[in-house]
């Protein structure tokens, strides 16, 4: 036996290891603000090129990390002061609103840019488009659709309502009943709705693509996915239109995404700059032409073909609220509208 | 004289990569106490809790069923049926392990919207994972000596009766391990469930993060699934039962090609039946979606650097998950004590953990002992071989039960110390198991998701992002082209692993 040719091997078996794990690129971030590192729960495909638009503008780079909102502020949790974010740019306002004590104070200037209902309370987030919930529908199927979600309810409808339960927005419309309406009230108005017999899709896509084929007369899904397809494919395709409901209707909420600087930020004159580059005139140029979503800058101009944002007059729910999804996923499996 | 079989240089080594593996409970024990011992155990014990463990169980026992079924008869097909090109047909009978759940789950439910629910989850689950119990066995198969079952057929016994006392009994542990892999995976999946809306247990755990936004509820819950899966793992240990071939040698002469009609037919037949639904309806679909309207071209310097970044990641992380697992593996099988075979034990208990909780833990202890790697490509590598250590060590095992323990003896008496009788014998011999194992965790880490998107450095691409990234904007258009070269790039691992047991014929 020879201790020392045993010792080479495992040598040799340890620097594999250590030199497989050294081969990674370590190519640390600048300290001064010549990059900021952006969490992103809105995808690559949604934001890539605006983020590019601000590094051509400013000539900060942007070190983006795409994931789910959820996850991403989950991961916000977990590095805590540590974390190398320096702005946390969500999806929705309960990702933001979950990760508020990690976040800096936003300063009074960016903050009045938007109307109150669209910033948090505490001033640590400021939302910055917004998504409408709408009927989509056939006009050959529903000549004169519902403007009010208990209109969906009639049993003329019964078996034609398309809506996706796994999506996200269709869920924060269900937490925004529960607000409005109380658990009763929402379980009630959820136990009629899934006794008019409503046909599940994977996506709002498939909803949206449902209803333009007449395969159901209705669907339940956000303002902008009419609009992505009439990009794609030309308006000779699209037969559907969209139905925005009446003043007040919580079946017409406008869910936001939105953005926060981490307290920790090392880059925080980056990020600074980076939630002004989201409210300025580029950013809203990109966002109406490329994901058609309302600008929520007061006065901006909004996506062609859209009912003014003023006009809305979308429920009034504070967004915070929104936070509690969970209760809503327990509700709607309770009814039987989310699994099978 | 006796010789010795145990080395304490591998046990030591062994007893180092389960303490790797069992880093997230470092994770799972301070987030989920972190508001103290009332609260954790007031989430765990509910009602809601209890009906989706036994969901989860069910769902997961139906899964394994069905792949044992599938994965021992398609090992059957290319091992001992004698049909022809069994080269071709291991490759095609192990493709499905290049589908991601959630890509085949939703090309399913894309198709056939009635499927949802638990029906779906299944049919995606077991098509999925019956590989798993496929390679090892179909190994396990082409080793048998034919000779007992000529003279079985020389006394009458016709083919089902010699399947069922001589053929099956011989290949019941690499089954067992088989089965161990793929109710793990059941158990932790995700793409799958969520694309058939059958809410199953990793539901409230992605749903803490996704809609309670609550890390500290996913920890708690995590542990249920840590405990189900030391439940599973012993249980493993009692089915696989004693020892039965690790003595035996290689088989002394090759199977007659004799093929009867009846065989024949049942082997085609079989071959179509399982092929269709794990291979042609989920690849027909996905291509279909490239003919679907989009607003992007497919830019395809994008695809081939995904690709070749998802190629690189997958070898390291294969090279790593390989070199902590020889000594465990190999502990396992020779080590004398009991305490040999807890490090191999111990390498499953994280398995059943569903990936973003895997992420989640790696980033808490790597933000904290490892900064400098924070984000960086090792950090990644290390998330993916704690979750695919298991695979790894399952592959090993049978190749090192295969191997003749009689050579390692002759070795030892003739005076090679325990530890060089595992570098100068048994690794050669066990060698295509070896490689057989590294394709497969190659394999399972090109698909992986979660731990790449949260543990990647900066802007790295890979495929499985880059298929994520498209299907959350629904662009199932642009996800072809990606979906695609996963698939082709998978076909090389599949290849060696075909290569491999048909290697063992003209030996």
């Amino acid at each position: 036996m020879k201790p020392s040719r045993r010792a080479l091997v495992v040598a040799i078996a340890l620097s594999v290891v250590v030199s497989a794990c050294a081969s990674g690129d370590s190519t640390s971030a600048p300290d001064n603000d010549t990059s900021v590192t952006v969490y992103s729960g809105r995808s690559e495909e949604l934001v890539k090129d605006l983020f590019d638009e601000f590094t051509e503008e400013t000539g900060i780079a942007v070190d983006a990390r795409y994931g789910d909102s959820g996850e991403l502020a989950a991961l916000l949790l977990t590095e805590g002061s540590a974390s190398p974010a320096d702005v946390f740019f969500s999806q929705d306002a309960g990702a933001l609103g979950a990760v508020e004590d990690n976040l800096a104070e936003l300063p009074a200037a960016t903050l009045s840019v938007v109307d109150p209902r669209f910033a948090a309370t505490s001033g640590r987030w400021v939302g910055i488009t917004g998504r409408v919930r709408v009927v989509v529908y056939n006009p050959d199927l529903a000549p004169a659709p519902p403007s009010s979600i208990d209109g969906l309810l009639d049993s003329r409808w019964k078996g034609k309502i398309g809506f996706a339960p796994t999506n996200a927005s269709w869920q924060s419309f269900v937490t925004a009943l529960r607000v409005l309406r109380g658990e009763a009230g929402a379980e009630k108005w959820l136990r009629a709705f899934a006794a008019n017999d409503p046909v599940a899709f994977e996506k709002n896509s498939a909803v949206r693509d449902a209803v333009n084929t007449g395969e159901v007369a209705l669907g339940l899904v956000n303002h902008y996915y009419l609009l992505e397809k009439i990009a794609a494919e030309g308006p000779a395709a699209v037969v559907a239109k969209n139905q925005f409901m009446d003043a007040g209707d919580v079946g017409g909420l406008v869910n936001v995404a939105g953005a926060g600087i981490l307290a920790n930020a090392q880059h925080d004159e980056a990020a600074q700059k980076f939630i002004n580059f989201l409210q300025g005139e580029t950013a809203a140029r990109y966002f109406r032409t490329r994901t058609w979503e309302y600008v929520l800058a007061k006065g901006a101009a909004q996506p062609d073909g859209l009912p003014a944002f003023e006009q809305l007059n979308a429920p009034s729910i504070d967004l915070s609220d929104l936070k509690s999804l969970e209760a809503t996923q327990e509700l709607l499996q309770k009814v039987g509208l989310l699994t099978k | 004289m006796r010789a010795k079989r145990g080395s304490p240089t591998l046990t030591g080594l062994a007893f180092v990569s389960a303490a790797v593996s069992l880093v997230p409970l470092w994770y799972l024990g301070v987030q989920s106490f972190s508001k103290g011992l009332s609260p954790f155990l007031g989430e765990i014990f509910q009602w809601r809790t209890a009906t989706l463990i036994v969901r989860s169980l069910v769902l997961t026992a139906t899964v394994t069923a069905g792949s044992v079924l599938i994965g021992t008869f398609a090992a059957w097909v290319t091992a001992l049926s004698g049909v022809r090109g069994r080269i071709a047909l291991t490759i095609a009978f192990s493709l499905p392990l290049a589908l991601p759940s959630y890509l085949s789950a939703f090309a399913w439910v894309s198709w056939l919207p009635g499927l949802s629910g638990f029906t779906g989850a299944t049919i995606v689950l077991t098509f999925a994972c019956y590989p798993y119990v496929m390679l090892p066995v179909a190994a396990a198969m082409s080793r048998l000596n034919p000779v007992h079952e000529d003279i079985a057929r020389t006394m009458g016994r016709r083919q089902r009766d010699i399947m069922r006392e001589i053929i099956l009994p011989q290949v019941r542990r690499p089954i067992a391990s088989g089965a161990l892999l793929v109710a793990l995976y059941a158990l932790s999946d995700f793409g799958a469930v969520a694309a058939m809306r059958h809410e199953v247990f990793t539901w409230v755990i992605y749903g803490a993060y996704r809609a309670g936004f609550n890390p500290t509820r996913a920890a708690t819950l995590s542990v249920v699934l840590v405990a189900a899966a030391v439940a599973i793992t012993l249980v493993e240990t009692f089915v696989r039962g004693r020892d039965y071939s690790a003595s035996r040698g290689e088989s002394e002469r090759t199977r007659t090609a004799r093929v009867s009609r009846k065989t024949y037919t049942v082997a085609l037949a079989g071959s179509v039946a399982v092929l269709v639904p794990a291979i042609v309806v989920p690849v027909v679909n996905i291509v279909s979606w490239t003919g679907r309207s989009t607003t992007r071209d497919t830019e395809w310097a994008e695809v081939i650097g995904a690709t070749s970044q998802s190629f690189l990641n997958g070898s390291i992380t294969a090279l790593v998950t390989l070199a902590l697992a020889l000594p465990v593996a190999w502990c396992a099988v020779r080590g004398m004590s009991s305490l040999a075979r807890v490090p191999e034990r111990l390498s499953y208990v994280t398995h059943s953990l569903p990936g973003i909780v895997v992420a989640i833990s790696i980033v808490y202890v790597g933000i904290r002992v490892a900064r400098p790697w924070y984000q960086q490509t090792p950090l990644l590598v290390f998330g993916q071989v704690i979750i695919f250590l298991p695979v790894m060590v399952a592959s090993i095992r049978a190749a090192f039960e295969k191997t003749p323990r009689g050579l390692e003896e002759m070795a030892q008496t003739l005076g090679s110390d325990p530890f060089r009788t595992f570098v100068r014998v048994t690794l050669p011999i066990a060698l295509p198991g070896l490689l057989a194992g590294s394709a497969l965790t190659m394999l399972a880490a090109v698909k992986e998701l979660p731990v790449t998107l949260l543990l990647r450095p900066t802007g790295m691409d890979t495929l499985s992002t880059k298929i994520w990234d498209f299907s959350t904007v629904s662009d199932y258009a642009a996800v072809g082209p990606f979906a695609v070269a996963m698939l082709l790039l998978a076909a090389l691992p599949t290849a060696l692993l075909g290569a491999m047991s048909a290697m063992k014929d003209t030996r």
